[in-house]
């Protein structure tokens, strides 16, 4: 029988979960839910507080609640990007998240009822120091760069990747097609997710990778290596915004709102650099971990409202697909 | 009979249902632009060249196989098996650690002052499948090499045949029967692929019918479009398929291969050097990378998180499962199949699997499970149904030649003995297709280890299989531990294979 | 016993016609050229092959509907009598039940193996036999299926002649109750065994005939044939 259980246990989710407590569910990405991400962390500490049972539901977020439409069983969403939600608003899934927004410690501001900001990053080109003395300092730079090989998303499939789509459309406006034709020699292959990119780049397959400004902090702290950074570009550099938010149809909008507050929360904010290696959205700069202190940040915050990220996307792509196909 | 029916019908509904369910949620289909007419385009264009150059390049690697003995011959035959079976993930790192830019090739170039060729863009998608497929093929030709009876050598040699002569009158009509099989089999395994194109692809232009499936879901959120493109892939492979069960597919690929027949045409010291070569290169180009993966998994192998032995431990259990469902599959559709002359049904039910979108098949059952049940809930045996799906193909191939034997040789005796089911399955078809069975096993769970197709849109956290762990852990920039995770995958699915192909082959009488 | 009325069997191209009676209780043999339907004849009887037209009786009643297994005979093949992955007990208790449950028969099967003179081989494997000894063993369990009709096709094609002869006796003396037809290329096996013989000719089965009076004054075609 014990062996049983134990497969039981190994198999069939939600089967140790059936005790009185509510259950809240929170969808988010792989990387944020996993045994690696601030998901434990948060787990703890909410329930910690909420006298229930929080569970995370990881994948793709926004495609799976699209399918589910009204029979979700997500009460939060976490981890969604500015640059997707304008389809989820449009399809009502969401509710209003009722926080006070002024506080937000983010470059832009940000006044929106229903996504609520938890971290922030910039998209950025990450080298090691070891193998490339001298970066490109613009995006001019890196046009023009002989014999310098990078790694980047595929902007159809990866939130990263879409962002530099859009950093380059910020850029170059009308010239990004050109910029791309320029840019795709150097490019070196293009993976269907960062995770992909970024262990290329770590085996010392490219030059640099398409990432984060703060990705260097994870090496600087978890590993005491300071060799890699990020090319800070004079034109400014895209702004990644990570968001919450209450689904429409919990059936806990209590615990959901609950869940919202936290978020906002001290000790949430204080996760989130050292676990999911992004700027808090709420928390003072002198509470953030020094190495995130130390990090160059770029001279000016580019980015897109959602109307106009989701009106550029497609021709976006569709140029950046004709360049790459030459 | 009826269990052939009933195990075609279950297949067809697990492959039909979820692509209605699909269409049934986009409420329709939408149409295709010039980008899914190009992936369709490149889809077949690298899957020909790969399934080409693969055979191609096993044609002398086989030959030189077939008529050299040596010490370790053995081992090495066992161990080129082990591409095909590794887990894409795995593969492509260590492609990548010999091919890639920094790794043995690159650096080896660079100290002698050449620049190593990128190994992304086309010819890097045709280099991993012909890395997949290579062995595949050498296994299947050394097979037709084996069949020539030994007594036709002695008599090539008593006319004083030369290797060209040989190769005329006796191996010329031999690749002629299995090389059609093998061409279109592995055209098929190409058709699908997903991950390799991906990475080594280099960019837009390398996207497959399977890539363009997912971006359609993920980012579009269309699956009218998925399903569309998921039906051209379906017809795309049905066809090939179809064109694959009227070629003779070669035979049972996995046993009597640790023998040569006696050679006289080939002793020619030149001809000696040449297979020594033959074997070395060929040997370097599939091992090197499983030794590259060996080599960088180590490092954090000790220090591998609890997590990813739990999920190791799923892992297993999922393939043992999936392994057992497809052998069930596989079997009542082989013993279906072998009683009639032709059987395009039974045929087409054991081969459709492989023209499956994991994504719609996954995205489908999702929608299917969801009115009734928490499909999170059901994530791995949902995973272990789709994975026993994927690898029914193999299974079957495997199972039908031996079936038929089985049919043929022993058909009439039972049936004027009345041994019908239960009796006959366990008196006549289990012992005959022992080691068939055990090698299709093995295939099976092997291939159902390495596979994450239709987990992603399932999973949960708190469930995660090996492979999944094996992409979290470089999410959360953990790449040693990634590598170490991936050394793990490795070594258990080839312990799997190994083990269920062992125990077909042990006390095998007859 | 076993009667054949205007069958009529067409396989492909290929018509064999056979419209006759055995002697009951006694051996019948079958002879004829290489494709003329002596094996389609005894397929026939033992129900792999449906005929297109016509009737097989045994014992008065159609059988021409019944799966081989249904109908109350016996068949040893030329080769394939054994499964070689069983031992021979179990190979003989499959004649006795589709399961091939030793225990329940173990008596019978050993009475049987000492019919044939194959005492204590019962554990061994099929391949661990001489020929003589499978065809034996093969010949054991049609004994024991204890069926009226045993149909033999060219079963000691394969031995020698001494061998042969020893086991087309051994044939005679256990079936002596029951109707037999054997198909052989061999008119002597015909002679030491069956009193009258069929003779089989461009898909024509003729109906027995003394076998002695058959092959010493043959008609023209048989003439050519031997």
């Amino acid at each position: 029988m014990r062996p049983f259980l134990l497969l039981a246990g190994l198999f069939l989710a939600g089967a140790a979960a059936a005790e009185d407590k509510p259950v809240l569910t929170v969808y988010a990405p792989d990387y944020f839910g996993s045994e690696w991400g601030p998901g434990p962390g948060i787990e703890a500490g909410f329930e910690a507080i909420c006298g229930c049972d929080l569970a995370f539901r990881t994948g793709d977020v926004l495609p799976r609640l699209l399918l589910e439409g009204d029979n979700t069983r997500a009460d939060v969403a976490i981890g969604l990007n500015t640059d997707v939600t304008l389809r989820a608003r449009e399809a009502g899934i969401f509710a209003p998240h009722g926080q006070d927004t002024a506080g937000l410690s983010l470059p832009v501001d940000w006044a929106d009822e229903t996504f609520l900001p938890f971290n922030w990053s910039y998209a950025a080109f990450v080298y090691d120091r070891t193998r490339l003395a001298a970066p490109p300092e613009s995006f001019a730079d890196l046009l023009e760069a002989e014999d310098l090989s990078i790694v980047i998303q595929d902007p159809r499939s990866s939130i990263s990747g879409l962002a530099l789509l859009l950093w380059v459309e910020a850029v170059y406006g009308e010239e990004a097609g050109r910029a791309w034709e320029r840019l795709a020699p150097k490019v070196l292959t293009v993976t269907q997710d960062w995770s992909t990119s970024y262990g290329l780049f770590t085996e010392g397959e490219a030059d640099m990778v398409l990432s984060f400004t703060t990705s260097p902090a994870y090496h600087i702290v978890a590993e005491e290596d300071d060799t890699k950074a990020a090319a800070i570009f004079e034109d400014g550099h895209y702004l990644f915004v990570e968001l919450a938010a209450k689904v429409a149809g919990t059936d806990q909008p209590e615990l959901a709102d609950l869940f919202m507050d936290y978020v906002l929360s001290r000790e949430f904010q204080a996760m989130i650099p050292t676990t999911n290696w992004s700027y808090p959205a709420r928390l003072d700069e002198a509470d953030w971990p020094q190495a995130f202190r130390d990090l160059p940040r770029p001279g000016a915050a580019l980015f897109f409202s959602e109307e106009e990220a989701e009106a550029l996307r497609r021709p976006a792509v569709e140029s950046w697909r004709r360049a790459f196909s030459r | 009979m009826t269990a052939g029916r009933v195990a075609a019908g279950c297949v067809f509904a697990v492959v039909l249902a979820p692509l209605a369910a699909v269409i049934w949620r986009a409420g329709g289909l939408s149409g295709f632009g010039a980008a899914e007419w190009a992936a369709i385009r490149f889809t077949v264009v690298q899957a020909a060249v790969s399934a080409v150059l693969s055979v191609a390049a096993a044609i002398p690697l086989a030959r030189a196989l077939a008529r050299r003995e040596f010490p370790g011959r053995g081992v090495l035959v066992t161990l080129l098996g082990a591409p095909f079976l590794l887990p894409v993930i795995v593969a492509i790192l260590g492609l990548l650690a010999v091919f890639g830019q920094a790794g043995l090739l690159g650096r080896g170039l660079g100290l002698l002052g050449v620049e190593a060729p990128r190994i992304y863009g086309f010819h890097g998608v045709v280099l991993a499948h012909v890395f997949f497929n290579l062995p595949l093929a050498v296994r299947l030709l050394l097979q037709g090499w084996l069949a020539i009876p030994g007594e036709r050598f002695r008599l090539a040699a008593s006319l004083g045949f030369g290797p060209s002569d040989v190769m005329r009158h006796l191996e010329w009509p031999m690749l002629r029967d299995v090389v059609p099989g093998l061409l279109a089999v592995i055209f098929l395994i190409c058709t699908t692929s997903f991950a390799v194109a991906l990475t080594l692809g280099g960019g837009p232009a390398a996207t497959t019918v399977e890539l363009a499936i997912y971006q359609a879901f993920r980012f579009d959120f269309d699956p009218g479009k998925a399903a569309l493109l998921s039906i051209g892939q379906l017809i795309l492979t049905g066809l090939a398929a179809l064109a694959a069960a009227r070629i003779a597919i070669p035979a049972n690929f996995g046993d009597g291969l640790d023998r040569t027949a006696r050679r006289w045409d080939a002793t020619a010291l030149w001809l000696r050097a040449q297979d020594a070569l033959l074997i070395g290169a060929g040997g370097l180009f599939l091992l090197l990378p499983l030794g590259a993966i060996t080599a960088q998994g180590l490092a954090a192998f000790a220090r591998l998180p609890d997590a990813v032995w739990a999920a190791a431990a799923r892992s297993l259990v999922v393939a043992l499962v999936s392994a057992g469902l497809a052998i069930g599959l596989a079997l009542a559709l082989a013993v279906a199949a072998s009683r009639k002359s032709r059987s395009p049904g039974f045929e087409l039910a054991g081969t459709v699997g492989v023209a499956v979108s994991p994504l719609v098949l996954g995205t489908g059952l999702y929608l299917l499970l969801l009115p009734v049940a928490d499909p999170v809930a059901l994530a791995l045996p949902v995973t272990a149904l789709a994975n026993a799906l994927m690898s029914l193909p193999f299974a079957f191939r495997a199972l039908l030649p031996a079936a038929r034997a089985a049919e043929r040789d022993y058909g009439r005796l039972a049936d004027s003995l009345g041994m019908g089911g239960w009796a006959r399955l366990r008196r006549l078809t289990l012992p005959r297709l022992r080691r068939p069975l055990g090698f299709a096993a093995g295939l099976a769970a092997a291939l159902s280890m390495g596979d994450l197709g239709v987990i992603a849109l399932f999973a949960d956290p708190e469930f995660a299989t090996l492979p999944l762990q094996v992409y979290r852990l470089m999410a959360a920039y953990r790449m040693e531990e990634a590598a170490a995770a991936a050394l793990l995958l490795l070594g258990l699915t080839l312990a799997l294979f190994w083990a269920f192909d062992r125990g077909g082959r042990g006390h095998a009488t007859v | 016993m076993l009667r054949f009325d205007g069958v009529e069997v067409r396989q492909g191209d290929f018509v064999m016609r056979a419209d006759l009676a055995l002697t009951p209780d006694a051996v019948t043999a079958v002879i004829g050229p290489s494709g003329s339907g002596k094996s389609t004849l005894l397929a026939t009887a033992a129900g792999f092959v449906t005929p297109e037209r016509g009737e097989v009786r045994i014992g008065g009643e159609p059988v021409t509907r019944l799966a081989p297994a249904d109908r109350p005979v016996s068949i040893v093949f030329q080769d394939g009598n054994l499964f070689p992955h069983l031992d021979i007990a179990t190979n003989l208790a499959l004649g006795r039940d589709p399961g091939g449950r030793v225990a329940a028969y173990r008596d019978e099967i050993e009475t049987a193996l000492a019919r044939v003179g194959l005492e204590g081989l019962g554990s061994r494997r099929p391949g661990e036999l001489s020929g003589g000894q499978q065809s034996r063993a093969a010949l054991a369990r049609a004994f024991l299926r204890h069926r009226p009709v045993v149909l033999l096709d060219e079963p000691f094609a394969a031995l020698g002649p001494a061998l042969r002869r020893e086991m087309l006796a051994l044939t005679a003396e256990i079936f002596a109750d029951a109707t037999v037809l054997i198909v052989t290329h061999a008119p002597e096996d015909a002679r030491a065994i069956a009193a009258e013989t069929i003779f089989v000719d461009g898909g024509v089965a003729r109906s027995p005939a003394p076998t002695a009076a058959l092959l010493d004054d043959p008609p023209p075609s048989l003439r050519a044939y031997l």
